[in-house]
This record gives structure tokens, C-alpha cells and sequence, in this order.
């Protein structure tokens, strides 16, 4: 009972001392949504060709190049301006490609496309989009457009290309879909971290852990209010960077209960994280640059900023071993992905990695000295 | 049973005896101090008495209790100021009363304590806009939440002005007169004069003296001397021509006698008078309790509590005949 009040005692404390310290404020809450604004400004409007993933499957046999229509189809709708094709190979499963990729956009050149084009039989262009999304309609209307083209062309002007549409659930993720749990991710880290290293380290060297450790106050208890802030803390930023997301960016994310496990366990993990630089450092000057170079592979390799997939092959292998990968990647699979067995590997990683933070925290930071 | 009851305590740090087998008692209601310079040991013995610290050896208890088992359960009855007392930024001295009261789960009129420390003009002021005084006070302040039987008080006064000083002094008289135990260390002579009852002089971990200042004067300290400013050949010459011992300090050109008998200084300033050597003024003195400091100690101490004069450089006969130390 009166643990808890010394719990809630001391969280009263800390917080208002937080909320005084405006260096604090800054990068606990503003700096994440200057960070969102920033990247949502610079990449929301920066294309206007909408990506479309293309797979021809018509490999002749040909006699002439000239009778490679298929392959003057693809040249022709990637010289649009419109859209930009990256080619799937015929080995991949289309439909499970575009889903991997989260894209719902996507052309199926048919095989003989080209002998029926030109033997005059009918053939069909098969386009995948989702129906709500400009990109797909985007899509549709440049596709037909050249469909028309290539049946002008023929001599006789019989329309034998059409278009057969295939509606694809997935919505296509824009960069700022991502940008959210990423930055959220990041809000989570930095803040935590760059505290709990610094007061650590700092309250050892100026003796107030010596100070509270002659009050009632246990160190549990101490580190109990801690986490309990940055939960706070975090899930304030959360709620501000959805709603930047959502309301100026159009951001396309799902919001459930799922995303609760994360928002815990997150603060708790970095805490911990922290409070185990500050313990295991002997000074505020070492304990600053340890903590550093655990945040800051941290803070740029995780996807916070971009998805890990643009990265080189060995840095997304190192990304695997950063624990924040698996908390922004749990947000991905829940706010943007629907990917609900995804995100339950990664949260029960997240929690495995917080569990020995946690831990290790508890049983290597002293009140006193032996 | 004393309230503390210290017997071969010991503590080393690697392979620095920073405590070595000291001994000593502080008897309820007193005001105890542990006088040295930085290094002696004093924070180290203090710290091990509050809990803080774990013993190598000897027997402590305080208050009944052992310290570092019972830490939890000593730390409701006592009242601590660590070394240059240091606490949350941006917290005020009323709101961290408050804060120690809900952890102490006391209720006490934040008010009242303020005032008991004379901190009332700065109750709302952030921790670290405070002057190093009212930083103190606010340790004091805190010490007292509790309502402690004991206050452990590690150099309350370091670093701070002669004002600021003082006012701490009123307010630990204040508590003295309350009837509270006091143990308090420092490196100022004067603060130990002030306001301690005993005192315990530490030096490289042992206690070289130990009792009230008249106590420790008169068991550590030459008793009366004659001073007579004036030249070396002037003491040569009183030497010579009296049954007396004679001492020059070279630093204050000073002739320095002991008086067995007061009839003595009348033989030393007859043979001063038939030199025809010119001489100064004259005065009779004892040692005072910095004298026998110094002579105890490894040399004098700066405000810091750092050594800057090291013994035997000066009034070589009279640190002899006047020294107590092994």
C-alpha cells in the first residue's frame, strides 16, 4: 500500500521536474513531431508517378524483335510519365509479391500477348489495384490509354486489347504511413535513453541516490515511477504524432489495442537500458558517450526514418540485432500492415530483450556503496 | 546503551586504511564532532554509521542497530546531510518537504520546518537557483522530516560564506538545544569550537585526540609559554644565561620559553634585558585548539580542508615537548 504511494509520490516529482525542465519538454515531445513534420513536408508530395510493380509473362518464342508487342507495351507504358515499372520475374507468385511489398498496384502481361495482338485475338491486360486509391485509378486510366493506342495501331483498328481488373485489398503504404511508427519508435528511444543514462549517472556522482536511499523510498520503487513516466511521456508523443499523421499527411494508419503492448514496453525496455549505462559507467562524461553509441546505430538502422528494406544487406542484419527494430517493426506490422502474427514475433522479442534490460537494471544499480 | 557505540572500526579502500581501528561513544543529547583534514576518514566513518557504507571490520551500532543490516529500519529514526548536499534541479524546498514527508509517510507542516532552518524566503525558489547556504538548508530541512532522534551532518558548512555559515550555526544550535544527538564532521577549527561538545581529531584514519577542547588543549598542548619577538642571538643568549629551554621559530622570529613556574618569565626577560639585543613585544600564551591541531594533524588546513603546511618546519622544541601522538 504505502509502496505505491511512495510510487506515486515520486512520479509526482519527477514529472513536474520534467515538465520544468524545457530542454527536456523539447526533445520528449517536440522534437519527434518537428521530425514528422520535417520528413512529411519533404516526402509527401515528392512524386507524382505512382510506383507500379509489372510482370510479362509473354516470352515469346518471337521471330522478329519487332513482334515483341508485349515488351512495346511495357516500354511504352514506362515512357507514360505517369507511372514508373519495376519488373517482377515470371518465377515470383504475383499476387503474394505485391502483398510483400504492400503495393496494390500492378500490370500481368498475359502470355502470347503478343501472337494474339497480332493474330487480332482478343487478350486482356490484367490490372491489379485497389479501387479507393488514386494511384490505382492513376494506373487504370494510363493503362487503358495505351491499350487504346496499341489497338489503333493495328491496322485494321479491331480492339483486341482490354483491360480485366483485379481489386487488391492492400493499401499502398506511402512513405508517411511508416514515417509514423518509425518516429514513434524514435520518440520512444531518444527520450528514455538520453534521460535515464544522464540521471543515472549524474544522481550517483552528486550522491541523491545516497540522499533517497536514506528515505523509505526503494530503488525499485525509484525506477518504477521512472518507467511509469516515460510510458506516460511516450504515449502523449504517440498520440501527437498520429494525429500530425493522420490530419496533415493523410497518413493511412490503424489504430488498436494492439499497439498497447508496444507503448509499455517500449519506455520500460529504454529505461532499463538506460539506468544500465548510468550503473555500469563510472562517470557522467562515460556514461554520455556509451549511451551514445548504443542510441545512435540505434536511432538511424531501426526504420525509424526510412524502411530498413532500402538498406545494404548487412546493415539490415545489423538492424536485427538492434531491439528498437523490432519495437518500430511491431508498429509497422500493427499500425500500417494489418500483420498481426508478424507483430506477435516481434513483440514477444520486444519483451524477451526488455525482460533481461529490465533486470540486469535492477540488479546492478545500487542505492549505496559496499 | 550510548546512541553510538563505534569499537575498532575499519575500512580500506584497495590498500588504503581510510579507517583504522577507531573507537569512540557519542552520548545522547551531544553534539559530536570528527575534526580533520580531507583524507582523515572522517565522511568514510560517517557514512558507515548512517548505512551508506559497508564496514571491513570493527562493532558499530547506532541507535541499537546495525547500520548496514538495518539500514531500512535506522534510516526512519536518524537525519542525514551528505557532503556538499546536492538534490533534484527543479524542485523547491517546500515541495521536496513534502515529497520526504510522503515517502516518510509523516505529516508535517512544510511551513514550520522552513522556518526551523530559516528558509522561508526561498520556499518557492527552484533547487538550483538556490545559494549554496539555502542548499544546505534545504538538506537540513530534509534531515528533519522525519523527526530524527540523531542528525549526521557530513561538512555542513563547506564552500559557504561567513554569513551563510553562521546561520547554519543558529540553526544546529537550534537543534542542539532541542535535545537532538548531533554527529558533525568538518575541517574548521572554529566550527568544531562553536558548536561541538567532544571532538574526535582524525588523521590518516585514526583518531589522534579525542575529548572536549579544553580536554584535548590540555592533554595535546604545552602549557603556558613566553613569546618575546626579537632575534635567534637573543635566544641563544637567554639560553645561555638561564636554567630555561629556550625555542626560536625562525617564520615569526619568535623566542619562545616554557613556564614551569610563572617566576620564569621574570629570569627570561631579566637575561633578554641584560643582552642589550634589541626585542620586541612580549606575551604570554597557550596553545589554542588550532595550535594542537596543527601539531596533530599532518599540518594546517585550507577552507578546503586541504593540508597546506606540513610540521616540523618551525618551533621544533616546542612540537616535541608538546606532542601527545605516537
Amino acid at each position: 500500500m504505502s509502496s505505491g504511494k511512495r510510487i506515486l509520490s515520486d512520479f509526482k516529482v519527477f514529472s513536474r521536474g520534467y515538465l520544468r525542465n524545457r530542454f527536456g519538454l523539447f526533445f520528449g515531445i517536440i522534437f519527434p513531431v518537428i521530425l514528422i513534420l520535417i520528413f512529411g513536408a519533404i516526402f509527401s508530395n515528392s512524386s507524382s508517378v505512382v510506383n507500379v510493380y509489372v510482370q510479362n509473362q509473354d516470352s515469346g518464342p518471337f521471330a522478329t524483335p519487332q513482334m515483341n508487342i508485349a515488351q512495346q507495351f511495357v516500354n511504352a507504358l514506362n515512357s507514360s510519365g505517369t507511372i514508373k515499372l519495376t519488373l517482377v520475374p515470371n518465377s515470383d507468385n504475383f499476387t503474394e509479391y505485391l502483398a510483400a511489398h504492400s503495393a496494390s498496384d500492378g500490370i500481368i502481361i498475359p502470355e502470347n500477348f503478343s501472337a494474339d495482338y497480332l493474330a487480332g485475338n482478343p487478350v486482356n491486360v490484367i490490372v491489379y489495384g485497389n479501387p479507393t486509391s488514386t494511384s490505382s485509378s492513376i494506373v487504370r486510366g494510363t493503362v487503358d490509354e495505351y491499350a487504346n493506342s496499341f489497338n489503333l495501331q493495328r491496322f485494321n483498328g479491331t480492339s483486341v486489347i482490354g483491360l480485366a481488373i483485379t481489386t487488391v485489398n492492400t493499401q499502398q503504404t506511402k512513405y508517411i504511413d511508416f514515417l509514423v511508427p518509425g518516429l514513434i519508435g524514435f520518440a520512444i528511444l531518444i527520450s528514455p535513453m538520453f534521460s535515464m543514462v544522464n540521471i543515472s549517472s549524474e544522481y550517483k556522482k552528486t550522491k541523491i541516490f545516497k540522499q533517497l536511499s536514506l528515505t523509505p523510498l526503494t530503488k525499485n520503487e525509484w525506477l518504477t515511477s521512472k518507467i511509469m513516466w516515460y510510458i506516460a511521456l511516450g504515449s502523449f508523443s504517440f498520440i501527437l504524432m498520429v494525429a500530425v499523421g493522420i490530419f496533415l499527411y493523410g497518413a493511412h494508419i490503424t489504430l488498436t489495442p494492439w499497439l498497447i503492448p508496444f507503448l509499455i514496453l517500449g519506455p520500460m525496455m529504454f529505461c532499463s537500458l538506460g539506468m544500465l549505462v548510468g550503473t555500469v559507467t563510472k562517470n557522467p562524461e562515460t556514461a554520455g558517450v556509451i549511451g551514445n553509441v548504443v542510441t545512435f546505430p540505434m536511432m538511424f538502422l531501426s526504420g525509424t526514418f526510412f524502411p530498413i528494406s532500402i538498406m545494404p544487406q548487412y546493415l539490415q542484419e545489423i538492424a536485427h540485432v538492434l531491439p528498437l527494430f523490432y519495437i518500430i517493426q511491431g508498429l509497422n506490422n500493427v499500425m500500417v500492415y494489418a500483420n498481426y502474427s508478424g507483430a506477435i514475433i516481434d513483440l514477444a522479442v520486444t519483451a524477451a530483450i526488455t525482460a533481461v534490460f529490465f533486470i540486469l537494471a535492477i540488479k546492478l544499480f545500487k542505492w549505496r556503496e559496499d | 546503551m550510548a546512541p553510538i557505540e563505534v569499537s575498532a572500526l575499519k575500512k580500506c579502500y584497495g590498500d588504503l586504511k581510510a579507517v583504522d581501528e577507531i573507537s569512540f561513544t557519542v552520548n545522547e543529547g551531544e553534539v559530536f564532532g570528527l575534526l580533520g583534514p580531507n583524507g582523515a576518514g572522517k565522511t568514510t566513518t560517517i557514512e558507515i554509521l548512517e548505512g551508506l557504507r559497508a564496514k571491513d571490520g570493527g562493532d558499530i551500532k547506532v541507535l541499537g542497530l546495525d547500520p548496514w543490516k538495518n539500514g531500512y529500519k535506522l534510516h526512519q529514526k536518524i537525519g542525514v546531510i551528505p557532503q556538499e548536499f546536492t538534490f533534484l534541479e527543479k524542485i523547491t524546498p517546500r515541495e521536496a518537504i513534502i515529497y520526504y514527508a510522503d515517502l516518510f509517510n509523516v505529516n508535517v507542516n512544510p511551513d514550520e520546518i522552513l522556518k526551523e532552518v530559516l528558509l522561508e524566503e526561498s520556499a518557492k525558489t527552484n533547487f538550483d537557483s538556490l545559494s549554496g547556504g539555502q542548499k544546505q538548508k534545504t538538506g537540513l530541512a530534509l534531515a528533519l522530516v522525519n523527526t530524527p532522534e540523531m542528525l549526521f551532518l557530513d561538512e555542513p558548512t563547506t564552500g559557504l560564506d561567513p554569513n551563510a555559515r553562521r546561520a547554519i550555526w543558529d540553526v544546529i544550535r537550534g537543534l542542539k538545544a532541542k535535545g537532538k544527538t548531533i554527529i558533525l564532521t568538518t575541517h574548521y577549527l572554529d566550527e568544531a569550537q562553536q558548536l561541538a561538545d567532544r571532538v574526535a581529531i582524525m588523521d590518516h584514519g585514526h583518531i589522534v585526540a579525542m575529548g572536549t577542547s579544553d580536554e584535548i588543549i590540555a592533554q595535546h598542548g604545552s602549557g603556558e609559554r613566553l613569546e618575546i619577538h626579537g632575534t635567534e642571538g637573543l635566544a641563544h643568549y637567554i639560553k645561555e644565561n638561564t636554567e630555561l629551554q629556550v625555542a626560536y621559530d625562525k617564520q615569526r622570529n619568535v623566542v619562545s620559553i616554557p613556564l614551569k613556574k610563572k617566576i620564569d618569565a621574570l629570569a627570561a626577560l631579566a637575561a633578554a634585558d641584560q643582552s642589550k639585543m634589541d626585542y620586541g613585544e612580549i606575551q604570554t600564551r597557550r596553545d589554542s585548539l588550532d595550535d594542537v591541531f596543527v601539531k596533530l594533524v599532518s599540518g594546517r588546513v585550507d577552507e578546503h580542508g586541504e593540508i597546506i603546511e606540513t610540521n616540523g618546519s618551525n618551533n621544533k622544541t616546542v612540537n616535541q615537548q608538546g606532542s601527545g601522538k605516537k
